[in-house]
C-alpha cells in the first residue's frame, strides 16, 4: 500500500517537533561561566511597568558595577510567590534574592529558608530604616528581611463631592475622627434624583479581602487582636479592637451610607462607581493612587486624605506588612545576595522603587527625598502618615494564614453583611480561632 | 364527500407537522445560537477589552464596541514582557508533549482493549486512581525527581511532565476510541496475512484518526494552559511559558494592568483557536461508515 503524503507529514512533523524541543532544552542550560562568576537569582514581584524599569535599571547598575556577582533578573508573581517559594525551598532550588512581603516570611523564617541578615548587612542600611519597620521582618532575633517598602491605607477622596457637601478636609495634623468619618459619610451620602434610591454613598468599603484591612485598621482605636501572653499569641476581640469594624457595619446596615454591593469587591472594582460619582471616599492602600491616576476621565479632580483617627497619639495608627528582601538560605553566596539587597535599599535607589511602586520607601533618608514630599498625586499625605505605620499585628503569629482563611475572612464577610452580629463575630474569631492558633503553639 | 374530508384533515395534520417540524427546528437553532453567544461572550469581551483604553475601562457602563479602539495595549503587552518568546516555549512545549502523549497512548490503549487480562484491568483502574491526586500532592515530590535528574528549569523536563500529566487521560479517551474499530477489520487484515503491527498501522491507525485528533487537542491544550508547574519549575525568564507570563500582569491584592492583560490573553488563545480550527475536520466521525457489512 502506497502511503500518502497526508499520513506521513504528521509523523515527520511530530518527530521534527520533538527534536526541536530537546535541542531547544539542551541549547537554554543555564550553566554559567566556569570563571569565578557568581551568578545570583534575584525574584522579583514588581509588575507595574514603572517598578519593573526601575528593578531592571537597577539591576543593569549592579551588574556594571559588578562584574564578578552577576544578578539575574526573574520575573515572579504576588499571587502564586507563596506556593512558588515553598516548593523551590523543599526542592533546594530557591533564588538567591527573594522579593516578598513580612506576613508571607513568619514560616519561611521559622521553617529555616531564610537566611539570618543581622550579621550581612552593612551597618548604615540598619541604622537609615527605624525599628518599627525592622520589627515587621525579625522573629525569635533574627532578621530574615529588609523591609523597604510600605505603604499606608489612605482616603481616596472625590475633591468635587467633597465641595459640594462643604465638609471639613482633613489633613494629617488635624485629621477626621471615626465619629466626625461617620457624620462625613451621611452628608455625602445623596438621592440626587429623588427616587428614593441612593445615588451616592459616603464611603465605599472594599472587603474582599476583610481581615488584614480590620486588623490593621483596629490600631488606631487602640485595638490589635493578637496579644502575645507568655509568649504565645492569642485572639482577642475587645471594644477597641471591635471599634472600626462596628463602624464598618453601622455604616453598611443602618446608616445605609456605604452600600453593601461593594463589600464583595476588590479596590480596583470600586474604581468605575468612584469615577461615576457614586462613591465619595474610597479607603484603599496608597499604591492604588497609580491606578486612579491612570483610569480617571479627563478633569476628574481627586485627593488623597489620610484615614480617621481614633483620638490621641496613636490615633493614626496603623498596621502594614512592608515588601521585603529577604536572602535564602541554601543560597552559596549569602553575603554577595545581602550586598545587593543593601544596594537595592540604598536611600537614592529606594526612592526610585517607591516612585515606581507609588509606595513610600521605608529608608529615614529616601523618606525625606524631595520628590516624595511633593503635594502632587497625594505624595506628601503618604509621607507624613509614614511615622504613624505600625508592624502589622499578624505579622510573627504563626498560623494566621489558616485562621484567616478559615475563620476570620468569612466570620468578618458575614458580619460586614449583616449575616451575624458582633457576639457572633468575637466568638468566630477567638473560640475557633484560637483553636488554630493553639494547634501551631503546641 | 368523506373522501374529501379525509383528505382535509390529512393535509391539516400534513401542514400541522410541518409547522411543528419548523418550529422545532428553529428552536433549536435559537437554542444553539444562546449556547454558541454563551459561549463566545468572554471572548468577544475578551477582545473588546483588550482595544479599550484605561478610562474606558474603568467606565461604570461599559460598551461591546470600544468608543476609542486603540492598539495601545497590544503594545504595551508587547512591552513589557516577551510575549513572541513565551508564546514560543508554549508552543514547543504543548506540541511535543501531546505529540508524545499520544504517540505513546496510542498502542498501550490497543493493548488494554484488546488484550485483556489481569494487567491490564489493574492498569485500567490505576489511570483512574491517578487522576484522584491533587496538585499539591506531586508537585514537591515531582520537583525533587526532576532536580535529580537535573532537568528543573529547562523545557525537556516540563514536556516531561506535561506527557505524564496528559497520559492517563489520553489513555482513558483512546481507549473508548479503540472499542469502536470493529474487530472484524482486524481480522480481515490478518486473514489478508498483516501482521499485528501492519494491522495497527494501516488498519486501526487511520480509523482511529477522529480520536487521535480529539486526544491530541486534549493534549495540547492541557499543557498549553497549564500554570503551576511552569510557574514552579522554569526559573529562566527566557524560558517561561505563555500562562506564566500572563499573571505578571496582575498585582496584589486583584490588582491588574487590565488593558495589556486582555491584550496579551487574547494573543493566547489564538495558538488553541487555530489548532482547533485547522484539525476539526478531522474530528469527523463516521468513518467507519460502510467498511463492515451488517
Amino acid at each position: 500500500m502506497r502511503r500518502t503524503p497526508t499520513r506521513t507529514a504528521p509523523a515527520r512533523a511530530a518527530a521534527v517537533f520533538a527534536l526541536a524541543a530537546l535541542l531547544a532544552g539542551c541549547g537554554l542550560g543555564d550553566e554559567g561561566p566556569d570563571d569565578g562568576t557568581v551568578t545570583l537569582d534575584y525574584l522579583s514581584l514588581a509588575w507595574q511597568a514603572e517598578s519593573v524599569e526601575a528593578n531592571k535599571a537597577l539591576v543593569d547598575r549592579w551588574n556594571a558595577a559588578n562584574p564578578d556577582v552577576r544578578v539575574r533578573y526573574v520575573q515572579g508573581s504576588w499571587d502564586n510567590v507563596h506556593d512558588q517559594l515553598l516548593t523551590s525551598f523543599m526542592g533546594g532550588e530557591a533564588p538567591d534574592i527573594i522579593h516578598n512581603d513580612a506576613s508571607d516570611l513568619t514560616d519561611f523564617a521559622y521553617g529555616g529558608y531564610l537566611a539570618d541578615l543581622t550579621d550581612l548587612l552593612p551597618p548604615e542600611l540598619r541604622a537609615d530604616i527605624p525599628e518599627q519597620a525592622w520589627g515587621t521582618t525579625t522573629f525569635d532575633g533574627g532578621v530574615y528581611g529588609v523591609p523597604f517598602l510600605q505603604e499606608p491605607r489612605v482616603l481616596i477622596a472625590n475633591a468635587a463631592l467633597l465641595a459640594d457637601a462643604g465638609v471639613r478636609i482633613p489633613t494629617t495634623d488635624d485629621p477626621w475622627t471615626w465619629e466626625e468619618f461617620e457624620d462625613v459619610a451621611a452628608d455625602l451620602t445623596r438621592d440626587t434624583d429623588g427616587d428614593g434610591e441612593t445615588d451616592t454613598y459616603g464611603v465605599a468599603w472594599s472587603m474582599s479581602e476583610p481581615v488584614s484591612q480590620s486588623v490593621n485598621l483596629s490600631l488606631s482605636t487602640g485595638g490589635q487582636l493578637f496579644y502575645r501572653d507568655g509568649g504565645e499569641n492569642e485572639v482577642r476581640y475587645g471594644a477597641a479592637d471591635s471599634a472600626v469594624a462596628e463602624l464598618i457595619h453601622r455604616q453598611v446596615n443602618e446608616d445605609g451610607t456605604a452600600p453593601r454591593s461593594s463589600l464583595g469587591m476588590g479596590g480596583s472594582d470600586t474604581l468605575p462607581g468612584f469615577f461615576a460619582d457614586r462613591y465619595a471616599l474610597l479607603p484603599l492602600n496608597f499604591s492604588f493612587r497609580q491606578q486612579v491616576a491612570q483610569q480617571a476621565p479627563d478633569g476628574f479632580g481627586w485627593s488623597v486624605l489620610p484615614m480617621p483617627s481614633g483620638g490621641g497619639d496613636e490615633g493614626l495608627a496603623q498596621g502594614v506588612a512592608p515588601q521585603t528582601l529577604s536572602v535564602a538560605q541554601d543560597s552559596d553566596h549569602r553575603q554577595a545576595a545581602a550586598d545587593f539587597i543593601a544596594f537595592l535599599t540604598r536611600a537614592d535607589h529606594a526612592v526610585e522603587l517607591a516612585r515606581g511602586d507609588w509606595m513610600l520607601p521605608t529608608s529615614t533618608t529616601a523618606l525625606a527625598d524631595p520628590s516624595l514630599s511633593t503635594e502632587e498625586l497625594g505624595w506628601r499625605t503618604g509621607v507624613e502618615l509614614a511615622a504613624a505605620l505600625r508592624p502589622s499585628p499578624v505579622l510573627g503569629v504563626r498560623g494566621y494564614p489558616e485562621w484567616k482563611d478559615k475563620i476570620a475572612t468569612p466570620a468578618f464577610q458575614e458580619y460586614y453583611n449583616g449575616a451575624v452580629d458582633l457576639e457572633d463575630l468575637r466568638e468566630e474569631l477567638t473560640d475557633d480561632g484560637n483553636r488554630i492558633l493553639d494547634r501551631y503553639q503546641r | 364527500m368523506s373522501t374529501t374530508t379525509a383528505r382535509t384533515t390529512a393535509r391539516t395534520a400534513e401542514r400541522t407537522r410541518r409547522v411543528g417540524r419548523v418550529a422545532g427546528r428553529t428552536g433549536q437553532y435559537a437554542a444553539l445560537v444562546l449556547y454558541l453567544v454563551f459561549l463566545a461572550f468572554p471572548l468577544l469581551w475578551l477582545i473588546s477589552t483588550s482595544f479599550k483604553s484605561p478610562q474606558e475601562l474603568a467606565s461604570i457602563d461599559p460598551t461591546w464596541i470600544p468608543r476609542e479602539p486603540s492598539l495601545d495595549n497590544y503594545r504595551a503587552a508587547f512591552d513589557a514582557q516577551p510575549l513572541l518568546r513565551a508564546a514560543f516555549n508554549s508552543l514547543l512545549v504543548a506540541g511535543t508533549s501531546a505529540v508524545i502523549a499520544v504517540a505513546i497512548a496510542v498502542p498501550a490503549a490497543y493493548v488494554m482493549v484488546r488484550h485483556r487480562s489481569r494487567v491490564t484491568r489493574a492498569g485500567t483502574a490505576w489511570i483512574l486512581v491517578s487522576q484522584m491526586f491533587p496538585l499539591v500532592l506531586i508537585i514537591i515530590p515531582l520537583f525533587l525527581i526532576l532536580r535529580n535528574l537535573r532537568m528543573i528549569d529547562s523545557l525537556p523536563g516540563l514536556i516531561m511532565v506535561y506527557v505524564v500529566w496528559s497520559l492517563p487521560f489520553a489513555l482513558w479517551m483512546l481507549q473508548g476510541y479503540v472499542k469502536a474499530v470493529p474487530r472484524s477489520l482486524e481480522e480481515a487484515a490478518a486473514v489478508d496475512g498483516a501482521s499485528r503491527l501492519t494491522t495497527l498501522r494501516s488498519v486501526v491507525l487511520p480509523l482511529l484518526t477522529p480520536g487521535l485528533v480529539a486526544t491530541l487537542m486534549f493534549a495540547f491544550v492541557t499543557a498549553w494552559n497549564e500554570f503551576f508547574f511552569a510557574l514552579v519549575l522554569l526559573k529562566s525568564p527566557e524560558k517561561q511559558t505563555m500562562s506564566v507570563i500572563l499573571t505578571l500582569f496582575v498585582g496584589d491584592e486583584g490588582a491588574a494592568d487590565l488593558g495589556p492583560l486582555a491584550a496579551a490573553a487574547f494573543l493566547a488563545t489564538l495558538p488553541s483557536l487555530l489548532f482547533f480550527a485547522l484539525l476539526q475536520r478531522r474530528l469527523v466521525s463516521g468513518m467507519l461508515a460502510g467498511a463492515v457489512k451488517g
